[in-house]
């Protein structure tokens, strides 16, 4: 434990170099020491590890995640409660006004991830003009907020900011897979910013100083909120149950699985683009759930399309939520055995998904579902054959529509407090 | 201190700062001291001193000329310490006030128009504020810009208003986005008046329980939603004209600073991002990308005149908003044929992708427009 906390009060005194008013965290009175004194207080693990480390156990809830590091913090680390997901589109032409942008969003990130305002503060600043930051999280824990950037297709394209040769292959356009419904004001983005938190008021104000840094540069496309995780990378922790009520992807890729990791989920120089290396590729997918539906199918018919039952999680046949599924129990349709790696060639994803609810569809039907996040090595042996799959066969497709969509680039981590969000790309 | 607003000079504002009473009082008790004579005639507004103490201070009016005239007392930005209107040829009249400690300008209007004859004077003793003559001459030019709003807005609200009294839909609904230009151009001043706003520009649902509709809107759906103009319309038409001349008769008391400017054109933008891009100002007629335009023009104007002094503290933000207005001004004209008419497309012809487009467009400009404030008080 004293070595962790050591780290966490290192890693915020490094964010805090680069800040203007260092005023702030006395005021504050939770930065630096003040938050590991609270972690230790808190009793739990605190979400720092030693420099270089991709692996990130779970924590306890206030603590901070670091910023810094070989990959950016957000995929293997332990998954939080709660998200905010934003994707932008660039509107400014000019690749200088985009990298200064991009090294704005990166202060801003090494801030906020570590618990602090970001600019000069909420308050206290000239009276005439608006606050740097926003406020509404001032005072709150930084609640392990992640904040974990992508690059879009279209930021790649000809003619924009010279980065067509820089695409990575592993970078697909995603096909129209068969039932995918998909909203155009729904889908794509040049940029996506995940943010993920313990509290969601933290995320929240995480993406919404990011938007307003960006006005005039970029615009929200769109954007999800997610209530509740509904994968884990922690697996001695219970795999959250998603809006159908049943336990799903049980055999996520941990965060401590160096090994799978890096074969499914770490892009690396040899795969193509060197500025890859140590990133990953997001595919995400707004997947609404026709809740009324399921909800008056009966029993048998619900564990028979997902291939478990629903106390437990035991795939068919077994009795325990993590036994090895014996897929040919499985209807042949069932989605564990259609989704399983030994059904895709070995194919495996790191799911990242959130339930989220966007209330109401104005037809009186909950307008809910699972708003998917997985991040693999590469999009056209992770998500791509898994979805060609499961969008032909898949049991779950009566139930399910896929409505928006989006892919990105994610770019490795930043490195250290001169490092910044896409640098290896742009430099 | 209080983010800077537009007020008026209201009878508890003079209490605080100063008094001004028109008309003829009683000889001043301080006598000669405290008293100015100022000779007016056709070309000359002369004072008999340049200097007198701060206080009370009487100002004797003599007008020798030919014209009704009209004499002012303003702050070095323009805006009205005391006024006298109507001061006939050949008569006299005379002003009081509580006049602080600084510099002001005693304003002579022979015939009742135009910028008239000038003369500097001094209130001296206690301390004077300080003052910049650049954001001061900034503030005169804006309150002239108001001003010559406000003067445009009267013949055009009445040809709204004459066609709406003559039953004539058509030309009535013409003439109803012209009507507002000036209005919309200038409207953080003209909600100033506290009391003006929701008698003219207020919508359906902004009415307080108990408060009769009246104003554009109301008339807006009487043209575009009912399509019958009945003798209520045409009473409240000549509502319209009365209350569009007390704006236009108060506009000179404003209360116009150089934050309070600059906040006014981030305002503007406000009012485009929640009631014009949204299209809810002008619901019935779908007029919203006029109103959208005359919003930012305002915007610009301000910006325009505060620009010499925020772009020297702040060159960045000169440039940002350069282009980002530029950028708005780009994006509207894709929306009207002719570029120096305001004819623009009905709004509800404009599709999601482009009010989005508008949409980004308006957060893109506003926001470096939010710290234009901090630049001018800096």
């Amino acid at each position: 434990m004293t070595d962790s906390e050591s780290v966490t009060v290192e890693e915020h005194d490094g964010a805090r170099e680069g800040a203007t008013a260092p005023s702030r965290r006395a005021v504050l009175g939770w930065g630096g020491a003040g938050l590991a004194l609270g972690a230790a207080a808190a009793g739990g693990a605190v979400a720092a590890f030693g420099g270089g480390s991709d692996v990130v156990p779970a924590a306890s809830a206030g603590a901070a995640v670091p910023f810094h590091g070989e990959h950016q913090a957000g995929i293997a680390s332990a998954v939080q409660d709660r998200l905010h997901f934003a994707a932008f589109d660039v509107k400014t032409k000019d690749r200088e006004e985009l990298i200064k942008l991009l090294k704005d969003w990166t202060e801003a990130a090494r801030l906020m991830t570590a618990g602090h305002p970001v600019g000069e503060g909420g308050f206290g600043g000239l009276p005439e003009a608006p606050p740097d930051d926003t406020g509404e999280a001032l005072g709150l824990k930084p609640s392990r907020l992640t904040l974990t950037i992508g690059f879009g297709p279209g930021l790649f394209a000809k003619d924009r900011f010279g980065l067509e040769d820089k695409r990575p292959e592993a970078l697909v356009d995603l096909e129209q897979f068969p039932g995918d419904n998909l909203d155009p004001a729904r889908s794509g983005g040049d940029l996506c910013v995940q943010a993920c938190a313990d509290d969601p008021q933290v995320a929240v104000h995480a993406i919404r100083q990011l938007a307003r840094i960006g006005f005039g540069k970029t615009a929200v496309r769109w954007s999800q909120l997610g209530f509740g995780k509904t994968s884990s990378t922690t697996p001695d922790a219970q795999t959250p149950r998603n809006m159908m009520g049943f336990k799903d992807g049980t055999r996520n890729i941990a965060g401590t699985d160096r090994a799978a990791l890096d074969e499914h989920v770490w892009a690396a120089a040899s795969d193509g683009s060197a500025w890859m290396a140590g990133g990953s590729y997001l595919v995400a997918r707004r997947i609404r759930m026709h809740i009324e539906s399921w909800d008056r199918t009966s029993l048998q018919e619900q564990e028979d399309v997902f291939g478990r039952d629903k106390g437990e999680g035991a795939p068919v046949g077994k009795s325990k939520e993590r036994d090895e599924p014996f897929l040919k129990a499985m209807k042949p349709e069932a989605h564990v055995r259609l989704a399983h790696p030994d059904s895709n060639n070995g194919a495996r994803i790191l799911r990242r998904g959130y339930s989220f609810t966007d209330g109401t569809d104005g037809l009186g039907r909950l307008d809910a579902g699972l708003f998917f996040l997985a991040y693999q090595r590469d999009v056209r042996k992770g998500f791509i054959p898994v979805q060609r799959n499961l969008s032909k066969n898949d049991a779950l497709n009566e139930y399910i529509q896929h409505v928006g969509s989006a892919v990105f680039a994610v770019p490795p981590g930043v490195r250290d407090k001169d490092d910044w969000w896409g640098r290896t790309l742009f430099a | 201190m209080r983010p800077a607003r537009f007020t008026v000079v209201t009878a508890a504002a003079a209490v605080a700062a100063l008094t001004a009473v028109t008309g003829c009082a009683e000889k001043s008790a301080g006598g000669a001291e405290g008293t100015v004579q100022v000779a007016a005639s056709d070309s000359a507004c002369g004072v008999s001193k340049t200097e007198f103490p701060a206080g009370k201070v009487t100002i004797e009016v003599d007008n020798k000329g030919s014209k009704v005239t009209e004499v002012y007392v303003l702050f070095p930005d323009d805006r009205i310490v005391a006024e006298r209107e109507n001061i006939g040829p050949g008569t006299k009249a005379t002003i009081t006030a509580e006049i602080k400690a600084g510099d002001y300008v005693v304003n002579c209007k022979p015939g009742m128009k135009g910028d008239g004859i000038r003369q500097k004077v001094k209130a001296t003793g206690g301390a004077s504020a300080k003052r910049s003559p650049e954001l001061d001459a900034a503030v005169a030019e804006y309150r002239k810009y108001v001003l010559a709003q406000a003067d445009e807005s009267l013949p055009a609200v009445k040809t709204f208003t004459d066609a709406v009294r003559a039953g004539d839909v058509e030309a009535a609904k013409q003439a109803f986005a012209p009507s507002r230009r000036g209005w919309e151009r200038t409207e953080p001043v003209a909600e100033s008046f506290g009391d003006i706003d929701p008698k003219t520009d207020v919508r359906e649902d902004g009415l307080e329980p108990g408060q009769n509709w009246t104003g554009w809107h109301r008339l807006e759906k009487a043209l575009w939603a009912d399509n019958k103009i009945g003798d209520e319309e045409k009473a409240l038409a000549s509502q319209l004209d009365t209350d569009i001349a007390e704006w236009h008769k108060r506009v000179g008391t404003a209360e116009i600073t150089p934050t309070s400017m600059a906040n006014g054109a981030k305002e503007l933008l406000d009012e485009v991002a929640r009631n014009k891009v949204t299209g809810e100002e002008d619901r019935y007629s779908h007029t919203d990308l006029a109103d959208f335009k005359a919003n930012v023009e305002g915007a610009d104007k301000v910006y325009e005149l505060l620009k010499p002094v925020a772009a020297k503290n702040d060159p960045q933000l000169g440039k940002t908003l350069d282009t980002q207005f530029a950028a708005l001004d780009t994006l509207l004209d894709k929306h009207r044929a002719d570029k120096n008419g305001y004819d623009f497309t009905s709004y509800d012809k404009v599709g999601d992708a482009e009010r989005k487009e508008l949409s980004d467009a308006v957060n893109a400009l506003a926001e470096p427009l939010s710290k234009l404030a901090a630049a001018v008080a800096k």
